[in-house]
C-alpha cells in the first residue's frame, strides 16, 4: 500500500497527462501543456498545466501586474534608483498613503497619489480574480466555499485600505504598501487607538485564527496519521466498519468524547478560517469610528482589571501644579 | 538526491546560520521585574554585555580640589564672563579640567588666543561660555531629569571636542526627482529607530520644535483627537531613540497594556518626560543661536579636528538622549562628577528664557 504518512511523500502521484473535464461552451480554451514537475510531485500533483486564464484571470494580471509595478518603482525611486540599496533595504521600502492634510481627496502623485492609483489597481485586480474563482467554481459545478472565503479576506483587505479611510475621513489612515512598514503601520495603529488587544472583535480574530491552526493540525494530523488505512480516500470509508475513518472518529470520541465527521471538519475549518478576517475587519472598521481607546472602552465595560499600585503614583506632569507657566 | 540539491541544501542552510547569528542577540536575557505581576513591567538586559557597556561609561580621573583662597578669577583676569566669582586657583582647576574633558589633544588652543587668553577671536571660546551658562541651566533648572547627580562638560564630551553623539535635520539620502512617491520621512532602514522603517528624524519633531508626542485619546470614544496613525508612527520612532539610548525597554517606562496611562507608569517616565523639556531647552536656548559661530568655522577651529559643525540642511549639530545617555540608563553609570565640580552648577548669569514644562 502507498504510504502517505510524512509531510514530503514517497509517493508521486503521476498519471496520463489529463486536460481536464470539457469545457462549457463560450470558455477560452485552456493555456499550457501538461507538463510533470518531480519536485512539486513530493507536495501535490505532479502534474502542472493547463491553466484556464479566461478573461477575467489576464486583465486582473495585466492590473495586478501594474499595481506591482507602481510598488516596485516608486520603492527603487525611494534609494535613488541604486539597485544594489533596493535589494538591500527591500523589506524597509514602502509606498506610503498620502499625508493627513490631502484627507480624501486626491493629491499629487509624488504625495500620495501614486499610492491611490497603486491601490485601485490593485483592488481591480483582486476583485476580477475573485470573479474569476467565482466563474471556475460555477463551471466545474462546485459550491461557491472557496469565493466566498477569498471574498472574506477581500473585506478585511477593503476595510484597511478604503472602508475605514473613507470613514475616518483620511487617506493617511490606510495601510502602506511595504513590508516592514506596514507592521510598523501595525502596531502604531494599535498605539495610537489605545491597545487593540481590548477591542472584542480583534479577540473574536484571534479565537478564529488559532483555532484554525489547531483545527487544522487536528485534521491534518489525523488523516495523515490515517493514510496507512487509506484515510485519503474519504468518501468510500464513510459508511464502512475498521476503516481509516472509523479509526479517526473513534480516536476523537476516546480522546475528547465527540468528534466530528469527515464533512463536518471541514465545515468547522472553513468557518473558522472565515470568520478570522471578518470579524477582524469589524474590530478594524470600529476603531477610531466608533471606539477611540479601546483601553478606556475596556475599563469602562469592565474587561481591563485594575492592579494594585506597585509604583509611587506620579501624577501626569503636564497637569501638575505650577506645569503651564 | 542530486548533488546540486544537496549542495543546494547546505548553501541554503549557511545563510539561514548566518541570519539568525547576525540578527539576533546571542543569550542570556535577564529581566528584572519593577510592576505587578503580570502586567509585564520590567528591566531586560543581557549580563554578558552590562560590563562592557559599564566599562565605556566609566569617570575620567579627578583633578584634586584646591581651596577657594586668592583673588577672585574675574578680578585677576580680564574678560571672565562666568565663573568669575571662583578663585584664581579654582578658575585654573576648572579649565584644566575642561580641556581634559573637551579637548585633551587640542588643548587650551582650542579655545584661547595664547597670546591673549582673554580674547573671544577663537569661537570656541564663545560657544565655551555659552556651554557652560548650558550647564549650569541643567544642573540648576532640570533637576526634575538630572536630580542630584547633575551633569558636567565630560557628561556628552568624553575627551571629544564634539560630542559623538549628535543629530541634525535629516530629510533622507537622495531619492529619485520628478513625480516618484515621496515616503513621509520613514520606509528606510534606520538605525535612529531601531533598525525599523519608522520615520528616521523624530528629533526635529520632537527635540527641536515641540510637537505634541502624545497621540491617544484619554477618552474611550472619539473626542476630536486629530493625531492619526502617521503621528503614532513619528512617536513610536522617537520611543524607540530613547530605548536604544538608554539601554532599555519600552516597559522601564511604560505600563505596555496602556502606554498613555500615568497613574500605570513607572516614575522613570515622569524623568523622561522632563528630559524631554530639557533636551528642548538646551537645543533651543543654547545651542541653535550659536548658529552663525559654527556656520562661520563649518570645519572647527584651524587647529581642531576637522569635522562638520553643521548638518547638510546648516542646522547645528543638535542633542538627544544618546549625547549623555550613551546606552546607559544613567549616565557615567550614575555617578555624580558634578560632586567633584559643583561650581558648574553655580553659574547664575545663564541669558536665557524661563526653561518651559508643558
Amino acid at each position: 500500500m502507498a504510504e502517505y504518512q510524512n509531510i514530503f511523500t514517497r509517493v508521486q502521484v503521476r498519471g496520463p497527462a489529463y486536460v481536464g473535464v470539457p469545457l462549457v461552451r463560450g470558455s477560452s480554451p485552456r493555456d499550457g501543456k501538461p507538463n510533470f514537475a518531480y519536485i512539486l510531485g513530493w507536495l501535490g500533483d505532479a502534474q502542472v498545466g493547463p491553466v484556464y486564464l479566461g478573461w477575467l484571470g489576464i486583465i486582473s494580471l495585466i492590473f495586478g501586474f501594474a499595481a506591482f509595478e507602481i510598488i516596485g518603482l516608486n520603492m527603487l525611486a525611494s534609494v535613488n534608483w541604486d539597485p544594489v540599496q533596493f535589494i538591500r533595504q527591500l523589506p524597509w521600502l514602502a509606498l506610503e498613503p498620502p499625508s493627513p492634510a490631502y484627507g480624501l481627496s486626491i493629491p499629487p502623485l509624488a504625495e500620495g497619489g501614486w499610492w491611490l492609483l497603486a491601490g485601485l489597481f490593485l483592488t481591480v485586480s483582486i476583485l476580477l480574480w475573485w470573479a474569476r474563482t467565482y466563474r471556475r467554481a460555477r463551471q466545474l459545478g462546485l459550491g461557491t466555499h472557496v469565493p466566498w472565503a477569498f471574498a472574506a479576506a477581500i473585506w478585511l483587505y477593503l476595510v484597511l485600505g478604503f472602508f475605514r479611510p473613507l470613514l475616518m475621513g483620511s487617506w493617511s489612515e490606510a495601510v502602506p504598501f511595504g513590508i516592514f512598514p506596514h507592521l510598523d503601520w501595525t502596531a502604531a495603529f494599535s498605539l495610537r487607538y489605545g491597545n487593540l488587544f481590548y477591542n472584542p472583535f480583534h479577540m473574536l480574530s484571534i479565537v478564529f485564527l488559532y483555532g484554525s491552526t489547531l483545527l487544522f493540525a487536528m485534521h491534518g494530523a489525523t488523516i495523515l496519521a490515517a493514510g496507512r488505512f487509506g484515510a485519503e480516500r474519504e468518501v468510500e470509508q464513510v459508511i464502512d466498519r475498521g476503516t481509516a475513518h472509523e479509526r479517526c472518529a473513534i480516536f476523537w470520541r476516546w480522546t475528547m468524547g465527540f468528534n466530528a465527521t469527515f464533512e463536518s471538519v471541514h465545515r468547522w475549518l472553513w468557518w473558522f478560517a472565515v470568520l478570522c478576517p471578518l470579524t477582524g475587519g469589524i474590530g478594524i472598521l470600529l476603531t477610531g469610528t466608533v471606539v477611540d481607546n479601546w483601553y478606556l472602552w475596556g475599563v469602562k465595560h469592565g474587561i481591563a482589571p485594575a492592579y494594585p499600585e506597585v509604583f509611587r503614583a506620579m501624577p501626569d506632569p503636564l497637569l501638575a501644579p505650577g506645569a503651564a507657566q | 538526491m542530486s548533488f546540486s540539491l544537496k549542495l543546494g541544501a547546505v548553501l541554503a542552510g549557511l545563510l539561514g546560520l548566518a541570519v539568525i547569528l547576525l540578527t539576533f542577540e546571542r543569550p542570556p536575557v535577564e529581566t528584572v521585574q519593577t510592576g505587578f505581576r503580570g502586567v509585564a513591567l520590567g528591566n531586560i538586559a543581557n549580563p554578558r554585555l552590562q560590563p562592557a557597556l559599564a566599562a565605556a561609561n566609566q569617570l575620567p580621573p579627578m583633578i584634586p580640589r584646591v581651596p577657594s583662597v586668592g583673588p577672585r578669577a574675574g578680578q585677576a583676569y580680564r574678560n571672565v564672563q562666568v565663573l568669575g566669582e571662583l578663585g584664581v586657583a579654582e578658575f585654573a582647576r576648572t579649565m584644566a579640567a575642561m580641556t581634559a574633558w573637551v579637548s585633551p589633544q587640542q588643548g587650551c588652543n582650542y579655545c584661547h588666543n595664547p597670546a591673549n587668553m582673554a580674547s573671544d577671536e577663537v569661537y570656541t571660546k564663545v560657544v565655551a561660555r555659552r556651554m557652560l551658562q548650558m550647564v549650569a541651566r541643567i544642573n540648576a533648572e532640570w533637576k526634575p531629569h538630572v536630580l542630584e547627580t547633575g551633569v558636567t562638560c565630560y557628561t556628552c564630551h568624553r575627551g571629544n571636542p564634539v560630542p559623538l553623539n549628535v543629530w541634525s535635520e535629516n530629510t533622507g539620502p537622495m531619492r529619485g526627482e520628478g513625480f516618484s512617491a515621496s515616503s513621509n520621512g520613514q520606509n528606510l532602514a534606520s538605525p535612529v529607530v531601531g533598525d525599523s522603517s519608522l520615520p528616521y528624524d523624530p528629533f526635529s519633531r520632537y527635540l527641536d520644535q515641540a510637537a505634541n508626542i502624545r497621540v491617544q485619546t484619554p477618552d474611550a470614544l472619539p473626542a476630536g483627537n486629530s493625531q492619526g496613525i502617521k503621528e503614532a508612527e513619528f512617536t513610536y520612532g522617537l520611543m524607540m531613540h530613547f530605548s536604544q539610548a538608554l539601554g532599555v525597554n519600552c516597559t522601564t517606562c511604560h505600563n505596555s497594556r496602556a502606554f498613555s496611562a500615568w497613574d500605570q507608569s513607572a516614575p522613570q517616565r515622569t524623568n523622561a518626560w522632563h528630559g524631554i523639556r530639557m533636551v528642548r531647552d538646551i537645543n533651543h536656548n543654547f545651542i541653535d543661536p550659536l548658529q552663525p559661530l559654527w556656520a562661520a568655522n563649518p570645519n572647527g577651529p584651524p587647529g581642531g579636528p576637522q569635522r562638520a559643525r553643521l548638518g547638510p540642511h546648516e542646522d547645528p549639530l543638535k542633542v538627544n538622549c544618546t549625547t549623555c545617555h550613551q546606552g546607559v540608563n544613567k549616565p557615567l553609570n550614575g555617578v555624580s562628577m558634578l560632586r567633584d565640580y559643583p561650581e558648574l552648577a553655580r553659574i547664575t548669569n545663564i541669558e536665557a528664557p524661563p526653561p518651559i514644562r508643558q
